[in-house]
């Protein structure tokens, strides 16, 4: 393509000097700097395409739909190679794309405000020179208004824009008028689009909002995807086919997930949107962000752009839908937000939403992404892109209309679903994409945290955040901070582990690796479950805000949980609590022979756990073996004779690599199901000892404040023998206080105790209920595997069999 | 009831059902009791004997000078010697025979005996008579002596291994063989961990299982029951998990174990069947050179010499051709029925876990 764009350029400098472009327009263009250069180079060809595809759609939409599209698509790959050719033919084409141009942008621009489209009109007579003068002033006020007013900007491309394609619709109508002058007008055209280009690449996050007023020149749209790749810094001429590919590639996954959401949240909240957060959203893709993430966003928007395109009667759904249905479904969505601003409001309004828009849309697609079920949405736009071709009149005001109550019914389908799910549970949180963030020792592990909840206390339904291991130690210090002392049992994180963590920072990518993430990561899942599942925990803010708070302060001297320490601690902490058991003369029975069973079950868990591990090794070896045999299996059979033989004992190999994975798999069960469940459970058990150790605690206050009290007493009584009236009074104050005292320690004591007492139960039977659903679900997968097995053998039998 | 008939040209019991039916350890050593049925209708044989019968009946049908053309015979292979409390590496030389309580043992040594009283040639000789049929164990110093003599004597011919063939069919029969023999001794190495392992895998459940059933509370307290139940059931669960792989294996063993370990010592048996047949072909190309040297005075016993080799030769050839064609026939049956066996037991297996696996699903759901 850079050689293809560099053959181009030839013809357009040279009719650029001498007809069309003031040397102020080259100028402009060059003060933009490489950039300009560039973009009117490469470009260049891409809206010769689209002049072709238009074409058609202004009259016969429908038509359109199923044909062009795949134009659009193959010219702009193809273009570069063939796109003198091209120029030829486009240019015979010209006049006809510029009259749906004016149709199109006075569709746009009524609905945005009349005397623009009233303004189109006058300038529809104007002179070929005159649109390019304006171009030029388009260019100087563009640059100019840079980053202060993307709102004139804004204006300014529509309203030449509009004024251009009106000029040369007026100019290339009469029959007759040459070549030459068939060219100027395409070179107008280039001019026009390159300048919007310009204006685009210069203004960075105003092209949002710039593009979305442009919609209605089509030319603009594509042209705009290869914008894309050349205002990156280095303003080399890229590959616009390369760039838009990738920009439908990126599309299809992020606004699939972000549309239905996005028409909700941006077209409701609208107004309130425009008074309060304009300030922060706009400047956001204004200048505060990078270029890059700029460029990103407008990727995004430029399929909005598309969208609303097609609400102008240019119909390139086609196109997409063959790309991508879902996609194409996506458009219609995406239009009614495109349209709706610019129906009810001026063009400032406009961008600043725009700026809304591009915020929410990352929101919103990191959310989307969490549990969106995508099946009945999709076919749910579908339907909707069915629905489209049918819509009798193109104008954009009416598809707009059409769209949005489509939209508003899936959004209303999407929410029905979400609530479905959710009548299952109260609070579900998953712990997702573990993912490497940085390198070298300060390498660390960040998890993506999604919520989905039903309960009233939180703000939304879903909401994701990301997490680095650290964060889940810190909340686990915070709330045995606060509830271990009243007795409750918090549920422990998964230790740190230095050993999984080193190997994970030194990079290796082996599959002890891979399991040491994954086994986190379940137990991370496990863990915040359970915080969630306890009632008084879940009230507590904290663990609101590690659910839902986007930024969390750093969890600081979390390292005295790591590893092994983490451990000894525990061991160590109910070595304390036996020992202070033999001191303590335990009133209560309950709690003595609860202490005994957990300890019990602690030995016992921990013996299981080692059985466990040991299966599991076994099972890897045995995959590893079954892998090695069906080696050696696949050699004999090559080098066996016969070939009956031969033949079964390939097939044999083969049943034997589906078994080694059948094996692997049961190794990962049996891990995932048991080891890593009792380990939780040996975890937790420590927590349970932790909070008999308050309860102790608790009483050892209590006892101590007593033999306090005692001592006053003594004191009082050796006061009164003594006959001192004056510390007699003293002494009694102190101990009425003791007394108080006492008796609060005592009522502490026993509500530790009731509260350690209900824990413990409770414990129990998430223990049991626990254990139950892991079996079923260890049972349900060990089945499946053995049909699986039986599937294999059934299948080889006929093979065997054959061997004459 | 046991009778020896001397001098008969073929034994006197059917060849395809003999059995080792039992096997009696007796301090370091085993005794295996053979059972063999009479032609005449009527009637067993029980005999008992020990490994060094076996050698000394292997060691008689080798030695069988009046057979023309023995050398050319691919001899059953007999199984290793079998040791109580045998080092690992003797294990590891026995592979699938070591296993378990002898029975794979017997079931090799069975076919073993089978095949040989059913071999057109090796039938006839009067030591399987003697071994299947008299009660008195056959004598077994001398068989010491010549066994150490076999071997004395394949070193000193092991460099002849390479020894270039005049006859194509069987320098491919010889390359054909080097190359089977190593593949299916790996494959056969490989399936022996395979079931190690799975045994190993049933040892773990077996734990795993036996430790649940402590974790029992008692007390009447319903979670606790719960649970208890819980692991009673889990415990239930991993026992049927254990006897399934317990059953794998033996499955594994019984059919393709036995079938890969059976071939791969044939194939041992027909390279040392190859290499007899080139030691002898080295042997004739020396007494033809040493005919065409030799001085008119020695002329015509050298030829004599080159003569009674050419003939001994062509015999080998001869029932050597016959053997491979035989044994290649029999091998993929062999292994065809292995295959089958296996296959099926496997499916009975899996299916009758999956049975269990469903039940015991059932029961969890099943449970409040």
């Amino acid at each position: 393509m850079a050689t293809s764009s560099e053959r181009s350029p030839p013809p357009f400098p040279d009719s650029e000097d001498q007809d069309v472009l003031d040397p102020e327009d080259v100028g402009g263009r060059d003060s933009d700097e490489e950039d300009g250069e560039d973009l009117f180079l490469s470009p260049s060809d891409p809206p010769l395409a689209d002049l072709d595809t238009p074409l058609p759609p202004a009259n016969q939409p429908i038509e359109v739909l199923m044909t062009p599209p795949s134009d659009i698509m193959s010219d702009l790959l193809i273009e570069p190679i063939s796109c003198q050719a091209e120029i030829q033919s486009a240019s015979q084409v010209v006049t006809e794309p510029s009259d749906d141009f004016v149709d199109l942008t006075n569709n746009l621009t009524e609905e945005a405000a009349d005397n623009v489209a009233a303004a189109a009109q006058d300038t529809a007579i104007i002179s070929l020179d005159e649109p390019s003068d304006d171009f030029v002033d388009l260019l100087g006020s563009e640059t100019e208004a840079l980053q202060e007013e993307a709102v004139v900007v804004v204006d300014v491309p529509a309203d030449t824009a509009t004024d251009k394609s009106e000029g040369m619709g007026s100019d290339t109508d009469p029959p007759g008028e040459g070549k030459e002058e068939v060219e100027k007008v395409e070179e107008v055209e280039e001019a026009s689009t390159a300048a919007v280009f310009d204006l685009i690449g210069d203004s960075g996050g105003e092209s949002d909002s710039n593009t979305q007023q442009s919609p209605g020149i089509d030319t603009f749209v594509d042209p705009l995807v290869d914008l894309l790749s050349d205002t990156p810094p280095a303003a080399e001429a890229q590959k616009p086919s390369m760039a838009t590919i990738d920009l439908f590639n990126e599309d299809e996954g992020s606004d699939l997930f972000s549309d239905p959401l996005l028409t909700m949240s941006a077209r409701q909240p609208q107004k309130s949107l425009f008074g309060e957060t304009d300030e922060d959203l706009f400047g956001e893709p204004l200048g505060a962000t990078s270029k890059k993430t700029i460029n990103k966003e407008q990727k995004d928007k430029t399929v909005t752009i598309k969208a609303a395109a097609v609400g102008g009667g240019i119909n390139i759904t086609g196109p997409l839908q063959e790309i991508n249905p879902a996609e194409a479904g996506d458009l219609f969505t995406e239009e009614a937000v495109a349209t709706a601003p610019s129906v009810s409001s001026t063009s400032t309004v406009n961008s600043k939403t725009n700026g809304v828009h591009s915020e929410e849309e990352t929101d919103i697609f990191a959310e989307a992404t969490v549990e969106l079920s995508l099946d009945s949405p999709r076919s749910e736009r579908k339907k909707e892109v069915m629905a489209k071709p049918s819509a009798p009149a193109p104008s954009l005001s009416a598809t707009a209309s059409l769209a949005k109550p489509q939209s508003a019914a899936l959004e209303e389908m999407d929410e029905e679903e979400e609530e479905e799910q959710e009548d299952q549970f109260e609070i579900f949180v998953s712990v997702k994409d573990p993912e490497k963030i940085g390198d070298g020792m300060t390498a660390y592990m960040a998890y993506k945290l999604s919520t989905q909840t039903t309960l009233p206390m939180f703000r939304t339904k879903t909401f994701t955040v990301r997490r680095r291991f650290s964060d889940f130690l810190g909340l686990y210090e915070k709330l045995s901070e606060k509830h271990g002392p009243n007795g409750y049992i918090v549920p422990p994180p998964p230790e740190k582990s230095i050993l999984g963590m080193t190997k994970m920072k030194v990079g290796k990518d082996d599959s002890s690796s891979a399991d040491f993430v994954e086994r986190r990561r379940g137990a991370l899942e496990r863990y915040v479950q359970r915080v969630v599942n306890h009632p008084s925990l879940l009230q507590d803010p904290d663990v609101r805000e590690f659910l839902e708070r986007e930024e969390l302060p750093r969890a600081v001297s979390t390292q005295a949980l790591s590893g092994a320490g983490f451990l000894k601690m525990i061991n160590k902490a109910t070595d304390a609590v036996s020992k202070m058991t033999i001191k303590m003369n335990e009133s209560d029975v309950w709690f003595e022979d609860k202490l005994q069973e957990v300890e019990s079950a602690d030995q016992q868990f921990r013996k299981l756990h080692a059985l466990v591990e040991s299966l599991v090794v076994h099972r890897k070896e045995l995959s590893l073996n079954t892998a090695s045999f069906a080696k050696s299996a696949a050699m004999l059979g090559s080098a066996e004779d016969n070939t009956a033989l031969s033949r079964a004992l390939s097939q044999l190999a083969e049943v034997e690599d589906k078994m080694e994975q059948l094996h692997q798999d049961q190794a990962s069960n049996d891990t995932f199901s048991f080891a890593e469940l009792i380990a939780d459970f040996i975890r937790l058990l420590g927590a349970v000892r932790g909070s008999f150790d308050h309860r102790i605690k608790a009483w050892q206050r209590w006892q101590d404040g007593q033999a306090m009290l005692q001592k006053k007493r003594e004191t009082e009584a050796k006061l009164l023998w003594a006959n001192k009236p004056d510390k007699l009074q003293l002494a009694k104050e102190e101990i009425a206080e003791w007394e108080a005292k006492v008796t609060q320690y005592e009522r502490e004591f026993d509500r530790v105790s009731a509260t350690v007492r209900k824990e413990v139960i409770r414990f129990e039977k998430e223990k049991a209920k626990n254990f139950k659903r892991q079996i079923i679900k260890y049972l349900e997968s060990l089945l499946q595997s053995q049909q699986q097995l039986i599937k294999y053998w059934d299948a080889f039998l006929p093979e065997a069999k054959a061997i004459a | 009831m046991e009778e020896v008939q001397e001098g008969a040209s073929a034994p006197s019991v059917h060849g395809h059902n003999i059995k080792v039916t039992e096997v009696v350890i007796d301090g370091d050593t085993l005794t295996f009791l053979i059972v063999s049925q009479k032609l005449s209708g009527t009637g067993e044989y029980h005999v008992y004997r020990i490994y060094e019968d076996l050698e000394w009946l292997q060691h008689h049908l080798f030695s069988q000078e009046d057979v023309p053309g023995i050398q050319g015979v691919i001899f059953p292979p007999i199984p290793a010697k079998p040791q109580v409390n045998a080092s690992a590496k003797v294990m590891k030389q026995l592979g699938f025979l070591g296993l378990g309580e002898w029975q794979p043992y017997c079931k090799a040594l069975e076919s073993f005996l089978r095949q040989v009283a059913s071999h057109s040639v090796l039938k006839k000789s009067k030591a399987v008579e003697i071994f299947l049929t008299s009660a008195d164990p056959p004598g077994r110093q001398r068989v010491r002596k010549n066994i150490f003599n076999r071997l004395s004597q394949a070193v000193g011919e092991m460099r002849k291994e390479g020894h270039k063939d005049v006859d194509e069919f069987f320098q491919a029969a010889r390359d054909q063989n080097l190359i089977i023999t190593g593949c299916t001794k790996s494959a056969t190495e490989r399936f022996l961990d395979v079931v190690l392992t799975e045994q190993k895998i049933a040892v773990a459940c077996g734990h795993f299982s036996a430790a649940l059933h402590l974790c029992v509370e008692a007390g009447e307290d319903p979670d606790k029951q719960a649970f208890s139940s819980i692991c009673v059931k889990l415990s239930e669960v991993f026992e049927s998990i254990k006897k399934n792989m317990m059953s794998t294996a033996e499955n594994n063993v019984s059919t393709l174990g036995l079938g890969l370990d059976l071939e791969s010592r044939y194939q041992e048996a027909e390279k040392e069947m190859l290499f007899r047949r080139t030691c002898k072909l080295a042997e004739l190309e020396t007494a033809r050179r040493n005919a065409e040297k030799a001085k008119p005075v020695k002329k015509a016993a050298m030829e004599e010499v080159k003569k009674a080799a050419e003939t001994e030769f062509n015999h080998i050839c001869g029932v050597a051709k016959q053997e491979i064609a035989r044994y290649e026939a029999a091998r993929v049956q062999m292994l065809q029925q292995a295959l089958v066996q296996w296959c099926e037991k496997q499916l009975l297996t899996a299916r009758e876990s999956a049975d269990q696996f469903d039940q015991c699903l059932q029961g969890f759901r099943g449970m409040a």
